[in-house]
């Protein structure tokens, strides 16, 4: 008697068992291994699981890693899906823990690493025509954070080019290199800027 | 000396006196790249006391560094890029850059605001991934095609040849014995005629043989001329 009730109990809990639970607690281990934010087909391979399912599980996982609900926070970052500590712990992870990927970025860092962001792959004499000063220290700095790595070399000239890293995603909370703003949208005052110039080369030429 | 030459600069490239930065960028010692120009025009305008000669000097310096950084700029096999330049065109190119420039300076600003939004996201840093290594299996094999290259290895390696290390000497004793014997015999001999048959090495140490008996006094040589044959006798 007592042993049917047992049975019944455990078949009970199987039926109840929502299939999704067991990939979500394979999915949950895989990202707290994960040094760098998993793609949904890495972690679909890895689980052995297809990529709807997988889904499906992160979003049962976005429910429960949630700012508010718990001190790990699943988020959406550079092409993939990681864990990061809750902004509300953030000051105590602080007293924990440096950040020297992101400490003292010069302005020449951040503007070589904004032309490595929208130009990838690009060599340094190509960010050097473009910011007028040689970028070689800016680049080794960004390198060596790892925001920026060695990319295929250029074909013709054999100049190393660079791209950004998903870590630069990743320290920036970008889902990826598209959630930039678009760089047309930047310039905003060109034409007067041309304008004034002109007026200047009229009068030089005059 | 004037008070533009001693103009004191402190740049991220070089620190001294204006002179002897013109000076290293003319004998290419520094790149004028790394230069950054308005830092000297700032350091000018500091150190600047109104005097009109002072003033025009500096204006003409800048302005020749200026044009030869905007040259370092073009690669070098176009000739003369500026005669040929439309100042409408250098200035539409010269607004093309500077928006550029501009777009991705404020490209900056918006990542460095970003990077303040996202101050209080902490995750962890981990190095690269370790991947497990992909299986490579080899290509199917006949066990005959490996049984030949595994003969091919087998094979006894030809011994080495030493022939050219086979300059072994013959004692010098050897001909010592031998001169004296023919001496004994024939109480004469023509050196070359005795050694005629030997290999070169050998000669040269019957030559040797031949003079430790001169030495001791033995036999007396005589040679006619360079070069022509000797002979040997007895010297007693």
């Amino acid at each position: 008697m007592e042993r049917s009730l047992e049975s019944a109990m455990n078949g009970n809990l199987r039926v109840l068992e929502n299939p999704v639970d067991r990939l979500a607690r394979t999915i949950e281990a895989l990202l707290v291994i994960a040094p760098t934010a998993l793609a949904v087909e890495e972690l679909a391979a890895a689980a052995e699981d297809d990529q709807e399912r997988v889904e499906t599980a992160l979003g049962l996982l976005a429910s429960r890693y949630r700012e508010g609900r718990s001190g790990i926070v699943l988020e959406q970052v550079a092409g993939g899906y990681a864990f990061r500590a809750a902004r509300e712990a953030s000051e105590a992870c602080a007293r924990l823990v440096e950040r020297p990927v992101q400490r003292g970025l010069s302005q020449a860092a951040l503007e070589t690493l904004a032309i490595v962001a929208y130009l990838g792959p690009v060599s340094r004499p190509e960010i050097a025509r473009i910011r007028g000063v040689a970028a070689d220290s800016a680049v080794a700095g960004l390198v060596e954070r790892g925001l920026i790595a060695e990319a295929a070399r250029d074909k013709e000239s054999g100049a190393i080019r660079y791209e950004s890293t998903p870590l630069f995603e990743r320290v920036f909370g970008l889902t990826g290199l598209s959630e930039l703003p678009r760089l047309d949208d930047l310039a905003e005052d060109d034409e007067g800027l041309r304008a004034r110039l002109e007026e200047v080369a009229g009068r030089r030429g005059a | 000396m004037s008070a533009v030459a001693e103009l004191p600069l402190d740049l991220d490239a070089f620190e001294g006196p204006f002179d002897l930065l013109l000076t290293l960028v003319l004998k290419e010692e520094l790149d004028l790249a790394d230069v950054e120009i308005v830092e000297i025009v700032l350091t000018f305008l500091e150190e600047r006391r109104e005097d009109l000669e002072v003033d025009g000097e500096f204006l003409v310096l800048v302005a020749s560094l200026l044009e030869l950084k905007a040259r370092a700029l073009f690669p070098e096999d176009d000739e003369a890029p500026f005669e040929d330049l439309d100042p409408d065109d250098a200035a539409g190119e010269l607004a093309e850059r500077l928006a550029q420039y501009r777009r991705f300076r404020t490209a900056a600003g918006w990542l460095e605001e970003k990077l303040d939004m996202e101050a209080d996201r902490y995750f962890r840093l981990g190095p690269a991934p370790l991947a497990p290594v992909p299986e490579r299996p080899l290509a199917p094999q006949e066990p005959a095609s490996l049984a030949a290259a595994l003969r091919a290895l087998a094979v006894e390696p030809p011994s080495p040849s030493l022939r050219h290390i086979t300059l072994t000497f013959p004692p010098v004793s050897l001909f010592l014995e031998r001169f004296r014997a023919v001496l004994r015999r024939r109480g004469r001999f023509v050196f070359d005629n005795e050694v005629d048959a030997l290999s070169r090495v050998e000669q040269a140490v019957a030559f040797l043989a031949l003079l430790e008996l001169r030495k001791a006094g033995e036999i007396a040589i005589g040679q006619a001329a360079p070069f022509e044959e000797i002979t040997v006798w007895n010297a007693a």
